[in-house]
């Protein structure tokens, strides 16, 4: 049934649909209308669950950790500070293979104070073994909700989610959502079955401690079940969209890439804008490509190398930077481009920090400075020594009005 | 029948764990966890109990048992509460009970313990307290009593030791009106036992705050556990008291009781003089020691007794 839904609104839809037992709430703006909607559906008796009321975001992914060690599906929001605030038990979750899945609004980091969108929460944590993935419509959010339990629970993954939507961006904006019926969600999603929780009848030893002589089995089959995520995404899309009839395009979305010359990466909901562009840029004979990466944890190494090896210029526009670096993401791109041994010239578009608007005219002179990099050699060498640029301060060496 | 040394179960739920000889904090696991049985659900924090009892493929509990963050003994408590609950799957005796030290409980753990009891979430947390953190080699918490020296108040000229007094996580815990809380030592095993039984059958949030002696933070020979342990609360240093919430006494702002009032404490001095961690001790600090002493007696006498 279509409805007029917030990101925040349809994730909490998806939400209810894969009938988590256990939710741990606490709320952060721009979060906090995801544990609303679903306190409101507890009370209304349409979602069964334990609504736990915690006291900090550090207790919400604790208790959700306590729950699943149970084997209750749970669920928990975050966002921005709250996200580090249970940073430490991120890996407490992975490393115990706890298929929780949790909502992070993308917002800024303090300090300056800001509860605006960016992505340098998420992207600070990505070594912290969850799956991440990313959302660029409210429809996908609801969807990812699903699908991240799918994926997650899988026996050969066994691993939390963090599904990532842009903060305001997405969660307070309304769209069209097509919500699916409970019948269509449950022949979707089958209950959460697992090995890996507590029993009466054999009582187990969980999250303990593995000296150096063990330590290094657990971590790689952390890594390997994290790989192996490249495998079991298409099948879950596959029968999400036998369900559903919505199809999604796996790790990255792929949009007029096969004979582009310049192609913008992007990350999240800023994707909307860039394809408008792209299409622009195709109507003036510029052959031009968005790829957009959905799942970067586990990085897309295939995906990105058949998407963007070919270009002769390549853009990653990310709403992050690592102080004294790059953007994260680029530097997630490039290394998995330096597989192939061929890295083409490519800029860092840094933007969107603490809620600034990335504008139309940023992305177009940002495709003119990937154009100028594909076509001259001092633009290029310019692009190969300090490829960060930061939207609305740098000169990307187009037209300055643009700026 | 009561619980006692005779009465008790032969049956060991922790068992082959690596803590040090006499250690107060094993005994509390271990006694606990024959009075709650082997449906009980342990969590335990990064800790002297976890550090020695989850050593893969040493794994100490018979019983289900997890490790949790530092700070989130009491939050892991609820979510695995939480989660039995909404699956059906919780046995009429499994208890949820959390085993943290004092560090882990009064300093770091205290934000999510006092969440725990704010739900009222049905579980029995356990601090075992050796008044410092002992896993990490002896440092000062705010349960480390006045005097004693740690490696971070160490005896010196400045000060012989720690220059603040037990912080009262019992009155902390107890201002939230839960239904069930109590002192015990490991000195006074059957009182320690009896109220173990006790916070097992009651409903909603229970609290035990256990005093369990280091012989090697304090000081002291493995052997004297329990005399040091029985001296703390002779002495007068250490209490033995119930607290019942309005829920089960019936009372508003619920019922205290000491659980054993001496007419005479015994002599401080030998307490403190047979542990090396009071030995900068001076005169002025035993009679700080001994004053601070009589004025938390005075207050639980005239409101408690």
């Amino acid at each position: 049934m279509k409805q007029f839904l917030s990101g925040n609104e349809a994730l909490a839809e998806g939400v209810r649909l894969a009938r988590p037992q256990v939710i741990s709430a606490y709320p952060i703006t721009p979060q906090t209308t995801v544990v609303e909607a679903l306190a409101e559906m507890v009370g209304a008796g349409t979602l069964q669950a334990e609504y736990m009321h915690v006291e900090s975001e550090h207790t919400a992914l604790s208790a959700a950790i306590g729950a699943s060690a149970t084997g209750a599906r749970t669920f928990t929001a975050t966002s921005s500070q709250g996200l580090l605030y249970m940073a430490e038990c991120l890996t407490y979750a992975s490393g115990g293979r706890f298929p929780i899945v949790m909502m992070n609004a993308n917002r800024a980091l303090a300090l300056p104070w800001n509860i605006y969108g960016d992505q340098r929460d998420s992207l600070s944590l990505l070594d912290h073994g969850w799956i991440q993935v990313y959302a660029d419509s409210n429809q996908e959010a609801l969807d990812l909700a699903l699908m991240a339990y799918a994926l997650g629970e899988d026996p050969a993954v066994s691993l939390p989610v963090m599904v990532n939507m842009d903060g305001f961006a997405l969660t307070h904006t309304y769209e069209s959502v097509d919500v699916p019926t409970q019948e269509q969600a449950d022949a979707f999603l089958p209950p959460y079955v697992t090995k890996n929780r507590f029993s009466f009848e054999h009582p187990v030893n969980m999250g303990y401690s593995a000296g150096p002589e063990y330590n290094r089995f657990y971590a790689r089959a952390h890594h390997d079940d994290m790989m192996a995520c490249a495998r079991i995404i298409p099948e879950v899309e596959a029968l999400f969209a036998q369900v559903m009839g919505r199809s999604y395009p796996g790790m990255v979305e792929a949009y007029e890439t096969r004979d582009a010359d310049v192609v913008m990466v992007t990350l999240g909901s800023v994707s909307g804008l860039v394809r408008d562009v792209v299409d622009e840029l195709r109507a003036e004979g510029i052959a031009a490509g968005l790829v957009r990466i959905r799942y970067l944890r586990p990085l897309p190494i295939k995906p990105l190398i058949d998407a963007l090896s070919a270009a002769s210029a390549i853009g990653v526009l990310e709403k992050d930077i690592s102080f004294g670096a790059e953007g994260t993401v680029f530097t997630n791109v490039m290394s998995a481009l330096s597989r192939t041994g061929r890295i083409p010239p490519a800029l860092d578009l840094i933007g969107g920090l603490g809620g600034d608007d990335i504008t139309h005219a940023q992305i177009r002179d940002a495709f003119d400075a990937l154009i100028a990099c594909a076509t001259s050699s001092a633009s290029e060498s310019e692009a190969r020594q300090d490829p960060v640029r930061f939207l609305g301060m740098d000169d990307l060496g187009g037209d300055a009005a643009c700026l | 029948m009561p619980l006692n040394a005779r009465t008790i179960t032969d049956e060991e739920l922790f068992y082959g764990h690596k803590a040090c000889p006499g250690c107060g904090g094993a005994l509390v696991v271990r006694q606990a966890l024959k009075v709650l049985g082997p449906h009980a659900i342990a969590a335990l924090p990064a800790g002297c109990m976890s550090a020695t009892g989850f050593n893969f493929p040493q794994l100490a509990f018979g019983n289900n048992a997890m490790i949790t963050p530092f700070a989130s003994t009491a939050a892991v408590l609820s979510g695995i509460e939480a989660g039995l609950r909404a699956q059906g799957a919780k046995p009429e005796d499994c208890t949820v009970v959390g085993f943290a030290g004092d560090g882990g409980t009064a300093d770091i753990g205290l934000q999510a313990l006092s969440g725990a009891i704010d739900r009222n979430d049905d579980i029995l947390y356990i601090c075992y307290d050796n008044e410092a953190y002992m896993n990490t080699g002896i440092q000062r918490s705010s349960l480390t009593p006045y005097g004693a020296s740690t490696t971070t108040t160490p005896a010196s000229k400045r000060e012989h030791g720690s220059i603040t007094h037990k912080k009262s996580l019992f009155d902390i815990v107890c201002a939230h009106e839960l239904p069930y809380a109590a002192t015990a030592s490991i000195g006074y095993m059957n009182d320690l036992l009896r109220k173990v039984e006790t916070a097992r059958n009651i409903a909603g949030t229970r609290f035990l705050h256990i005093m369990a002696p280091c012989p090697v933070g304090w000081g002291f020979p493995s052997k004297d556990l329990m005399s040091v342990a029985k001296e703390a609360v002779d002495t007068g240093l250490w209490y033995l008291a119930e607290y019942e919430g309005p829920t089960v006494s019936g009372v508003p702002g619920g019922r205290f009781k000491l659980n054993r009032n001496p007419r005479a404490f015994a002599p401080i001095a030998g307490y403190l003089q047979r542990q090396k961690r009071f030995s900068a001790d001076d005169a002025a600090d035993i009679e700080a020691i001994e004053r601070a002493r009589d004025e938390r007696w005075e207050m639980m006498r005239s409101r408690w007794a």
